[in-house]
């Protein structure tokens, strides 16, 4: 389990216009591209100065991949990242607060207490 | 001394610049209640006459991240560029900016070290909506310089809620004891029960009614002991998945005095949260 990946997926996704945009329209490549290319990259180090060590489960590229936040809830990863983003993907698609409804009628089924998001 | 102008305690309620600049078909039906209850509670700042602002919210994953997570830090600069894109995005909330008081930021950064509260200084710091939004509600002009204080309520592990009170009563203290002739508001904002991003978010209210009710009774009661009795960082869990932000609101009780009643309170309950509004006057009520 590498929350604390998920969360630099969700964070640095979500904060870059660019980025919110590859994600909802090409999840595998942008997943696969950033997994490459970012996951490595300490946020406030030079580039070179990368870290060696970081790498999603094959269980949290899919759920990446497939825009599955119930799977990534289940998985500890910050519930305010996952719909911050989320929104920004797909309100538009949606009359008001109908979006966020429907993400949490998705999740009816869980009860507390909700998975662990310490990192 | 410094006086103490006033104490508030509020919700920030990110979409509440949209309800309240909205028109026509956009405007939502609670708006113009909502706006009412605004500006009776925007009043109890003004009649305080304050020149300075010390500000406590958290950073919602915009400035401060995982690879390097402060507990609680005072924001020492010039100014505070404000409002981030994804906040743009989804709320609409303006970019601002707000001139800093660097000599009380750094006297709260000294005293509280010495105090014993090991706090982290950021001198860049870009605000968010937790300190815009009082902004925008108490003091849209926004032409006194702040003193962002931002806590940790979103990355665990935080603080204890008994960390946050403590916090309040010493800001209170700190400010009290600033060589100054300014008069302090120290304003703070946080959450009821509120879940973003599980299955409870976005309901009809608040997700705990019950303990909104409560929390709005120890907040205007000023009765920490009985808040603290109850509310723990296990306990937070079950009313919401946020409702740690609510540590915020305790460490407002902090700095307006155990069983200091509020002179002000108000709430709104709305689709999604109870919003609640509170003020103290240390020197008295204001006429």
């Amino acid at each position: 389990m590498s929350k604390y990946l998920l969360n630099k997926f969700l964070y640095t996704v979500d904060r870059d216009p660019e980025l919110v945009e590859r994600y909802r329209q090409d999840p595998a490549g942008m997943v696969d591209w950033w997994e490459r290319e970012v996951a490595s990259t300490v946020l406030n180090c030079t580039v070179a100065e990368k870290s060696t060590w970081l790498a999603f489960t094959e269980d949290e590229r899919r759920a990446l991949r497939e825009h599955d936040h119930v799977a990534l809830f289940g998985m500890g990863a910050h519930p305010f990242l996952t719909l911050t983003l989320f929104i920004a993907m797909f309100e538009r698609d949606h009359g008001p607060l109908e979006y966020q409804r429907a993400y949490a009628k998705a999740m009816e089924h869980i009860r507390l207490p909700y998975p662990d998001i310490a990192t | 001394m410094a006086t103490v102008a006033a104490v508030i305690a509020s919700t920030h309620h990110p979409f509440y610049y949209r309800a309240s600049t909205s028109a026509g078909a956009d405007r939502p039906p609670f708006a113009d209640e909502w706006v009412a209850k605004i500006e009776a509670f925007r009043q109890t700042l003004t009649r305080a006459e304050p020149d300075v602002l010390v500000m406590v919210g958290s950073d919602h994953f915009h400035q401060l991240w995982l690879d390097n997570m402060p507990q609680f830090l005072v924001g020492k600069a010039p100014f505070f560029d404000a409002n981030w894109y994804n906040e743009e995005r989804e709320f609409g909330l303006p970019k601002m900016r707000l001139a800093g008081e660097e000599e009380l930021a750094g006297y709260l950064l000294r005293e509280g070290l010495d105090a014993g509260f090991d706090l982290a200084f950021s001198n860049e710091l870009r605000i968010d909506h937790s300190v815009t939004c009082p902004i925008i509600t108490l003091r849209p002009q926004a032409d006194l310089p702040v003193v962002p204080v931002y806590t940790n309520i979103f990355a665990p592990p935080m603080p204890r809620p008994e960390r946050f009170v403590q916090l309040g009563r010493a800001i209170r203290q700190m400010v009290e004891a600033w060589p100054s002739d300014k008069r302090v508001a120290i304003i703070g904002t946080g959450h009821l029960s509120l879940e973003l991003g599980g299955p409870r978010q976005f309901g009809p209210h608040g997700p705990d009614p019950e303990f909104d009710r409560q929390a709005v009774a120890w907040i205007a009661n000023g009765d920490v002991d009985g808040c603290l009795g109850e509310v723990t960082l296990d306990s937070l869990h079950a009313p919401g998945n946020a409702t740690h932000g609510f540590m915020d609101f305790m460490l407002m009780m902090g700095a307006a005095g155990d069983g200091i009643k509020a002179d002000y309170t108000d709430t709104l309950d709305l689709f999604h949260t109870m919003e609640a509004y509170f003020t103290w006057y240390p020197q008295g009520a204001l006429s």
